[in-house]
C-alpha cells in the first residue's frame, strides 16, 4: 500500500498537463469552439520550449516560448474555425499531425536526433517550500484554475464568453462581438496547452519527442467531459487522471513489481482508467448549446 | 469537379509549405521534390513500390471514410491496424494446412479488428462517449499490448530486433518489385464499400444517418445500427491494413519497436479527406501518399528526414478543414460535422 502514497509527488506533476490543457479547453468550449488539437499543441510547444531554453540559456524564456507557440496554434485553429467557419474536428486532427511531424523534423534538423534528452541546465528550477522541492508548475496550476474560474463566472467578460457559446445570436443582438471573443477564447485555450507542453519538456520528462504527450492531450479532453466544464472539477479530474498516469510510471519503474505484471501492461493503466471514467461520467456532462457550430449573421 | 480542385488545392498547399520549410532550412526544395517524384515514379520498380505502399493506406483511409459517412470521427484505425498486424502474424505462424493459412490469417485478423472496434461502438451507443476519446485511448492500449507481444512472445530468438517471420508459403505472392497480390485485398475492399454505400440499402442508411440523423430516424432508419456497422466495418478494414503490411511486405515480420507499422492508421485520415471520404477517392488519395512515402526514402538520401511527409500531411488535413465548410454553408447547416456527397 506504501506504493499508493509514494506515487503522490509524481501524481502532483502528472496532474499539471492534464489540468492546464483541460482548463484551457474548457474556456474555449465555453465560447463554443472545440479544439481537439491539444495533443499536437502540447507536442510542438514542448519542442519550441526546449529550443527556447536551449537558445537563450533561460528556462523561463523557454516556457514563454512554449506558451506563445500554443497561443499561435490556438490562433490558427481559431481563425479556421471561427473566421473561415471550417470544420473544427478536421482542423484539430490536422494540428495533431502537424505537431508530430514538425517536432520529428525540427529535432532532427537542430540536433540530429528525434528524441533528444534535455540537459540539466535547460530545466525549470524547482521551488523549495518547507524543505520540500516543488515544481513551480504544481503551484501555478491551481492558480490558473482559480483565475480561469473567476474570469468565467465572476466577470462581465466571462458572462460574454459563455453567452457566445450558448446563444450566439442573442449575444450578437446585444452587441457582443461573437467571433472576436471566440477567437480569443481559442487563443487562451491554446496558450494553456502550450504551457502544458513546456511543462512536459522543461520540468517533467526532460526530453523532446514527436509523441511526448503520449495521449495526455486527449486525456485532457476526457477531463473536460469529466469536469462538466467546471475548472475546479478539472483540477480534481487532473489529479485523478494524473494519479493513474503516475502510478503506471511508478509501478513500471519499481523492480519488484515489474515481474508480477509486464511493464507494457502497466503502461496501459492511464488509458483504461480514462475510458472507464469517461464512460461513467459522460451522462452528467452538459455542453454549450452552440458548441462546434460556426456563427454567421443572417 | 469542384471537389477535385479543392483536394488538389490542399495537396499543392501542403507541398508549397513543405518547400518553404526546406528553403528556410537551407535545402533546395525543387531538387528535393524532383528526387521524391523520381524515386516514386521514375521506373517500373519505383512505381510498383509506390502502389505497394499505398495498399495499407487505402484500407485505413476506408476506415476513416466510412466513419465520416455515418457521421463519425473514427480515428481508431491506428490501434485496429496494430491489432490486425499482430493477429495476422500470429495466425500465419499457427500450424494449419498450407493452402489455408493466408485466408485464415486474413479472416482472423479482420475479426480481431472488429472486436477491437466494438468497445468504441458500445461506449458511443450505450454511454454517449465520443469516439475521438475512446479510439485514441484504445490506440495506446493496442500499442503497449503489441509491444508486449512483439518483445515477449513473438520475438525471434535469432534476430532480436524483430518477430518470427511469416513462413514463405503464407506470404502474399509478389507481382512486380515490392508489389504483392495484397493489391487485390485493398482494391476489393474499396470496391465493396463503394458498392455498399451507393448500391445497397445498408449503405444508403449509413449515408442518411451521417447526413442528417434526425431525418434518417424520421424515415425509419436505425441510426444506431448504421453507426455500429460503420465502426465495425472500419475495424475490419484497418486490421487488414496491418495484416497486409506484415503478410505482404519485407521483412514479413514486425520490428520490435513497431516501426514497420509506423503511423499507417493516422495516415488514413489524410488519405480519406483528400479522397473526399469516397471509396474511389480514397484509392487516389492513398496513391498520392504512397508516392510520398516511397519518394521520401529518396529524399532521405538527400538529408531530409521522413517527418517532412508528416508535416505536408498535417498542412493538407488542416487546409481540408476549410473548403468543407464553404460547401456546408451552401447546403445549409445541419447538426453533424464533416459530410457532403461527392
Amino acid at each position: 500500500m506504501n506504493i499508493l502514497i509514494d506515487v503522490l509527488p509524481v501524481a502532483l506533476r502528472a496532474m499539471v498537463p492534464i489540468t492546464l490543457a483541460a482548463v484551457g479547453e474548457i474556456f474555449t468550449e465555453r465560447a463554443g469552439v472545440v479544439n481537439i488539437g491539444l495533443e499536437g499543441i502540447m507536442t510542438l510547444s514542448a519542442f519550441i520550449a526546449g529550443v527556447g531554453s536551449w537558445a537563450t540559456r533561460d528556462p523561463w524564456l523557454g516556457v514563454l516560448a512554449g506558451l506563445a507557440t500554443g497561443a499561435v496554434l490556438g490562433l490558427v485553429h481559431g481563425f479556421i474555425s471561427v473566421c473561415l467557419r471550417g470544420n473544427q474536428v478536421v482542423s484539430g486532427v490536422g494540428i495533431n499531425l502537424l505537431g508530430m511531424g514538425a517536432v520529428g523534423f525540427g529535432a532532427w534538423a537542430l540536433w540530429g536526433a528525434k528524441s533528444p534528452m534535455l540537459d540539466h541546465s535547460f530545466w525549470v528550477p524547482g521551488i523549495s517550500l518547507w524543505g520540500v522541492n516543488f515544481s513551480p508548475f504544481v503551484i501555478m496550476t491551481p492558480v490558473v484554475v482559480a483565475f480561469t474560474w473567476l474570469v468565467l463566472h465572476k466577470t462581465a467578460l466571462g458572462l460574454r464568453v459563455r453567452a457566445v457559446g450558448e446563444a450566439p445570436v442573442a449575444a450578437d443582438v446585444v452587441g457582443i462581438h461573437v467571433n472576436r471573443l471566440r477567437l480569443w477564447a481559442t487563443v487562451y485555450g491554446g496558450a494553456l496547452g502550450g504551457l502544458a507542453g513546456a511543462f512536459l519538456s522543461l520540468d517533467w520528462l526532460h526530453t523532446i519527442s514527436p509523441t511526448l504527450p503520449a495521449g495526455r492531450g486527449f486525456i485532457a479532453l476526457a477531463n473536460v467531459v469529466f469536469s462538466k466544464l467546471n475548472p475546479f472539477l478539472a483540477l480534481v479530474g487532473g489529479f485523478l487522471f494524473g494519479y493513474f498516469d503516475a502510478l503506471a510510471i511508478h509501478l513500471a519503474s519499481v523492480a519488484g513489481f515489474g515481474g508480477a505484471l509486464p511493464y507494457q501492461f502497466i503502461r496501459t493503466i492511464p488509458y483504461l482508467v480514462t475510458l472507464v471514467v469517461v464512460a461513467l461520467a459522460i451522462g452528467r456532462a452538459r455542453f454549450p448549446a452552440a458548441l462546434g457550430q460556426p456563427y454567421r449573421r443572417e | 469537379m469542384r471537389v477535385v480542385l479543392e483536394s488538389l488545392g490542399a495537396l499543392v498547399l501542403g507541398l508549397v509549405i513543405g518547400a518553404l520549410i526546406m528553403a528556410v532550412w537551407g535545402r533546395d526544395p525543387w531538387a528535393s521534390y524532383r528526387a521524391l517524384f523520381e524515386g516514386a515514379w521514375g521506373n517500373t520498380r519505383a512505381l510498383a513500390s509506390s502502389v505497394s505502399r499505398s495498399l495499407p493506406l487505402v484500407l485505413t483511409g476506408l476506415t476513416f471514410a466510412i466513419g465520416v459517412r455515418a457521421g463519425l470521427f473514427n480515428i481508431g484505425a491506428q490501434g485496429q491496424m496494430i491489432i490486425g498486424a499482430i493477429v495476422g502474424l500470429s495466425s500465419a505462424l499457427l500450424a494449419l494446412p498450407a493452402g489455408f493459412k493466408l485466408p485464415v490469417a486474413m479472416v482472423l485478423s479482420a475479426l480481431a479488428g472488429v472486436l477491437w472496434a466494438l468497445p468504441v461502438a458500445l461506449l458511443k451507443l450505450l454511454r454517449g462517449v465520443s469516439e475521438v476519446i475512446s479510439t485514441i485511448m484504445l490506440n495506446w492500449v493496442a500499442h503497449w499490448l503489441a509491444l508486449y507481444l512483439v518483445v515477449r512472445k513473438l520475438s525471434d530468438p535469432v534476430r532480436g530486433e524483430r518477430t518470427f517471420q511469416v513462413p514463405v508459403g503464407m506470404r502474399f505472392p509478389l507481382i512486380q518489385g515490392e508489389l504483392t497480390w495484397a493489391l487485390v485485398v485493398s482494391l476489393l475492399a474499396a470496391l465493396f464499400l463503394y458498392w455498399l454505400l451507393w448500391y445497397h440499402a445498408k449503405g444508403y442508411e449509413i449515408r442518411a444517418a451521417g447526413l442528417n440523423p434526425k431525418a434518417a430516424t424520421t424515415a425509419g432508419i436505425s441510426v444506431r445500427r448504421s453507426i455500429l456497422l460503420a465502426i465495425l466495418l472500419g475495424g475490419a478494414c484497418a486490421a487488414w491494413a496491418g495484416a497486409i503490411q506484415v503478410l505482404g511486405r519485407f521483412p514479413y515480420a514486425i520490428t520490435s519497436d513497431l516501426a514497420i507499422l509506423g503511423s499507417l492508421g493516422f495516415d488514413g485520415i489524410a488519405v480519406a479527406l483528400i479522397g473526399r471520404n469516397h471509396p474511389l477517392g480514397v484509392l487516389a488519395g492513398a496513391f498520392f501518399f504512397g508516392t510520398l512515402a516511397t519518394g521520401a526514402a529518396r529524399m532521405g538520401l538527400r538529408g531530409i528526414p521522413i517527418d517532412m511527409i508528416q508535416i505536408i500531411q498535417g498542412v493538407i488535413v488542416v487546409s481540408m478543414a476549410i473548403p468543407e465548410a464553404f460547401r456546408l454553408l451552401r447546403v445549409k447547416k445541419t447538426s453533424v460535422p464533416t459530410k457532403g456527397k461527392s
